[in-house]
């Protein structure tokens, strides 16, 4: 069962440059379990869409199966959602991408739905570089059937019943630099300072924009022993470096101190700014994204933040040449050749 | 020996190997028949396979316009010798035996019912073209000219052929009619010619059109305003895909800036494919994919959200020889189960049948008015046979006054004047059709969320069986409506108050309407009916019902057709008579004539369960 929030609100709230309040950007109550990062996420994605100033409605909110898949309805509840099949999501985003180049899609997957069944479509999605936000909720376990290990759990990692998970872990950012995705990151549901900016950068970003983002699972796996619980994820965090986005039409004001900071302009003039944390980060370049990835867990630490992006990509309606106008728009006058061509052609095949 | 005597009336088979180029040579062959003026029909049997297998391309050639696979071979062209002997075998008494005979025939294989033609085609190409490739491609067009002559065809409409075949190739124009000279000079030098089999020209083709069922489904997504293509390459159907892509690069690019207005993205497996068309449906354009029976089972998962969320979503399912890889280049209309139940739990799906290349391109076009009328995915059932062959067809036509039917979707200001809430799921207008939204289209109103879990009338997740049995008593009420929305059944009566009733569908058409003709001329009267749409209207049932004997043509194994009309309408199972084929090849009208003959012969005193014949089996 979802709810219905109440609709009362501080008449002095905060309004966006579309007089927008944050609470045009909350959905449905969420019906997770008490702690679940999954909700953390949710509340990010609210604040970054709210002082991007989108409106709602442009956003279009795709899911496959699982929590992760549940929660595009506990945002943005005046957004389209489609929580459509187990692993398929992707595909749903490209057909949905493909009809109407001029909304902004919001993907949200899991583990499971990304790393297992929808690795196939989760891979192609990063090859053909659809223009989307591709946000996987990641805590390592099959949560809404209980707990089962999932792909992306680190191998050792302790489940709740108190078994080692035998196999080798899936890591999807280095799966997603490896196959060529434009906008790579990783950060951890606990850590809104970092995750906010995050989104804000991926959703503006034109092309692919991955970010995998640790959540752990309350119920089943926060267990000591798990490599994706509170405790251990905090104990063995590391960032990249803290990350800053602003908006096109913002000014820039503070002056940034030179050889630390990095800026990279995306496609609609907006700017991202990179304090980096490890100068040895080049985030142009995907080698240096994966080597630092492996030295990091080489010394068990989780590296988050911006890895790697292409703020110059040429996204999938650049590469196959379609019309500016979203084909969805398009009417017979544009569409249908009429009679006389029809008749043309029956001529060429007599 | 007596030679089969026939003016317009054959079957010629050509057995090539493939990759050696064939296939243009005896595309031309039988396009010059057509621009005889005479009915024809080729029909490409291909392995699954790009070089050295055996391939044969079989072309009847009738004037009275009966285009349906007839049987036999009276005429065999025979190049390759992997596959002569069964060759030989094949054709029918009195028939002609063409080969290349650089290479002496195998005296055990010669039959004294037929005449052997020697054409030493190797050794004119040895003599004549000093490159490899050419000597293996002339060889084609050398036989093409002999043909000329054994079976006088007009050399002018050959040659013209070839000008328009190398149309801005103009270099190959010569050296190709100069083969088609060597072929017909050496025919009309050493044998009497024509044959005992000829043609001569007439007027029965009038405005009709050769082109492939596929071509006519990617032009008819054209004109039915598809945007969006989502697809998986497969045999047999590659080309629908191809033929959009092909008159889109033509006819949908802007000229002004280049820009294209369409996409098509070739997905990664068939799961992709129907995932892009529904994201893409349920994002406001048209779009479609296309498939043969393996991909419907990939597909199913997909089918069963379009169905239970109400997403349109068009199908062309060009069909195979199934179950599983089957006999991938084989024709069947083996996927009619498959597809009207794909996906677990309730599921039924709209489904189309055309019969020509016509009703490829008319129904493609309309199965986007229906899917977004009945907010449901449509399959258009076509099969290889239609699909990949080129048939005779009347020609294309579109009402220039035609708009599109998009369904009840809620705009802008209807949405801003609607005072009470947005019900994605509700039955307003009492026909089982809900009102949709497009994504993006209010601010702050018709926004709801799509899933494939039980929900209420409003979009809302719920578990409450009443809200989910509503919900499915409202899609069942949508199928009804349905009916009035597909296309009606064409029932042709023999005008005598006939008992005897033939129910058919899709290619088996032309072979159908042809043994209800032969079977006339016996004496023995039927009345014809083709279902073209699933759900089936009343009037299918009336035609049960208003004949004693009716027969259910298919060309599968389990007669899916008939269980189909068994588990929708209320007939049993024994009501209805099978006749079935289904070794890969075309149904032909011998085959029916025969089983239709067989049964009332009998008169069901001994049940012919099983009975072996030529072609196929009754059940």
């Amino acid at each position: 069962m979802s709810y219905i929030k109440p609709a009362f609100r501080h008449p002095d709230l905060p309004v966006n440059d579309l007089g927008y309040t944050k609470k045009n950007y909350e959905g449905a109550i969420s019906t997770l379990c008490a702690g679940c990062g999954h909700d953390s996420i949710s509340a990010a994605i609210v604040q970054a869409i709210f002082e991007l100033s989108i409106a709602p409605h442009q956003v279009a909110k795709l899911s496959g199966i699982g929590c992760s898949s549940k929660t595009p309805t506990y945002f943005l509840g005046d957004s389209h959602g489609f929580n459509s099949v187990h692993g398929r999501m992707p595909s749903v985003a490209t057909g949905a991408n493909m009809a109407n180049r001029d909304m902004i899609y919001v993907g949200v997957s899991g583990d499971g739905d990304t790393a297992s069944i929808g690795m196939g479509q989760f891979t192609h999605a990063v090859r053909r570089n659809v223009n989307m936000m591709y946000v996987v909720e990641n805590n390592g376990c099959y949560g809404l059937t209980k707990g089962q290990d999932s792909a992306t759990s680190d191998v050792g990692s302790m489940s709740k019943k108190g078994e080692p998970n035998p196999f080798e872990a899936i890591d999807l950012v280095s799966v997603a630099l490896q196959l060529g995705a434009t906008f790579v990151a990783r950060s951890f549901s606990g850590d809104k300072e970092q995750l906010i900016p995050l989104i804000k950068a991926a959703i503006s970003h034109q092309g692919f924009a991955f970010i995998d983002i640790i959540s752990p699972c309350v119920t089943f796996n926060n267990n000591p022993g798990s490599t994706k619980g509170y405790e251990y994820v905090r104990d063995h965090l590391a960032a990249t470096g803290t990350v800053d986005f602003v908006p096109m039409k913002e000014e820039l004001t503070t002056s940034y101190q030179s050889g630390t900071a990095e800026e990279v302009t995306l496609h609609d003039g907006s700017v991202v700014h990179l304090y980096k944390g490890d100068e040895s980060l080049d985030i142009h370049n995907r080698r240096s994204a994966l080597k630092l990835i492996k030295d990091y867990k080489a010394q068990d630490k989780i590296l988050t933040g911006l890895l790697y992006m292409d703020a110059d990509s040429q996204d999938l309606h650049e590469t196959i040449g379609t019309s500016n106008k979203p084909l969805r728009s398009l009417t017979e006058q544009d569409l249908c050749p009429g009679n006389k061509v029809l008749q043309n052609i029956n001529d060429s095949l007599r | 020996m007596n030679n089969i005597q026939s003016v317009n009336d054959f079957v010629i088979k050509f057995a090539n190997v493939n990759g050696t180029g064939s296939a243009s040579a005896n595309n031309m062959f039988a396009k010059a028949i057509f621009r005889m003026g005479l009915p024809v029909s080729p029909k490409n049997i291909f392995p699954s396979n790009i070089q050295g297998l055996p391939t044969w391309y079989e072309v009847r050639v009738n004037e009275k316009g009966y285009i349906g696979r007839r049987g036999g071979i009276d005429i065999m062209v025979c190049l390759n010798p992997q596959s002569m002997a069964r060759d030989i075998q094949e054709v029918e008494p009195g028939g002609y035996f063409i080969y290349d005979n650089t290479k002496a025939l195998d005296l055990r294989l010669i039959r004294n019912d037929i005449t052997f033609i020697g054409l030493p085609l190797t050794r004119i190409c040895l003599e004549e073209y000093k490159d490899a490739r050419q000597r293996q491609l002339f060889k084609n067009v050398i036989y093409v000219g002999a043909l000329a002559a054994l079976l006088s065809i007009e050399f002018d409409v050959l040659t013209s052929l070839v000008g328009d075949q190398f149309k801005g190739k103009e270099k190959l124009i010569a050296p190709n009619i100069h083969a088609l000279e060597l072929g017909f000079q050496y025919a009309k030098e050493n044998f009497d010619c024509p044959c005992t089999i000829s043609i001569e020209r007439r007027d029965n083709i009038g405005d009709k059109i050769l082109i492939d069922g596929n071509t006519a489904c990617g032009l008819g997504a054209v004109y039915g305003g598809a945007t969006v293509a989502g697809w998986y390459p497969i045999t047999p159907s590659t080309s629908v895909v191809e033929g959009y892509e092909k008159y889109c690069k033509r006819l949908r690019i802007d000229p002004g800036t280049g820009a294209r207005n369409f996409a098509i993205v070739q997905a990664e497996d068939e799961l992709a494919a129907i995932g892009m068309v529904i994201g893409a449906c349920w994002n406001g354009a048209r779009a479609f994919t296309a498939t043969s029976g393996p991909g419907i089972s990939l597909m199913s998962e997909f089918l069963g959200l379009a169905y239970f969320a109400e997403i349109p979503a068009v199908l062309i399912d060009v069909q195979r020889a199934g179950p599983s890889t089957g006999m991938p280049t084989r024709t069947q209309q083996s996927d009619v189960m498959a597809c009207a139940y794909a996906s677990h739990g309730d599921t039924k799906h709209v489904l189309l049948f055309p019969s020509t290349p016509k009703d490829c391109f008319d129904m493609t076009a309309q199965a986007f008015d229906l899917a977004e009328q009945l907010q449901t995915p449509v399959i258009m059932l076509s099969d290889l046979d239609l699909g990949m062959n080129d048939n005779i067809s009347e020609p294309l036509a579109w009402d220039d006054n035609y708009q599109y039917q998009r369904g009840k979707v809620l705009s802008a200001d209807e949405l801003e004047n609607m005072s009470e809430r947005f019900g994605r799921y509700l039955d307003v207008d009492g026909d089982g059709i809900p009102y949709r939204t497009y994504p993006g289209t209010h601010p702050t109103k018709g926004a709801f969320f799509t899933r494939g879990t039980s929900r209420d009338e409003y979009a809302v997740y719920t578990e409450d069986g009443s809200e989910y049995v509503a919900n499915m008593e409202r899609l069942l009420k949508k199928w009804e409506t349905a009916k009035d929305y597909v296309p009606a059944p064409e029932i042709i009566t023999a005008g005598s108050g006939s008992k005897i009733g033939l129910i058919h569908f899709g290619t088996s058409m032309a072979s159908t309407l042809e043994a209800v003709d032969h079977l006339a001329e016996e004496g023995v009267m039927a009345d014809s009916c083709r279902v073209k749409a699933f759900p089936f209207s009343q009037s299918i049932e009336d035609f049960i019902d208003d004949h004693e004997t009716v027969f259910v043509i298919e060309q599968n194994r389990d007669a899916q057709l008939r269980s189909l009309l068994v588990n929708d309408c209320h007939f049993a199972p024994h009501e209805l008579i099978s006749i079935l084929c289904y070794d890969g090849m075309p149904i032909t009208a011998r085959f029916i004539r025969e089983q239709v003959l067989a049964h009332i012969n009998n008169d069901n005193v001994t049940p012919l369960r099983r009975k072996k014949s030529k072609q196929g089996v009754l059940k």
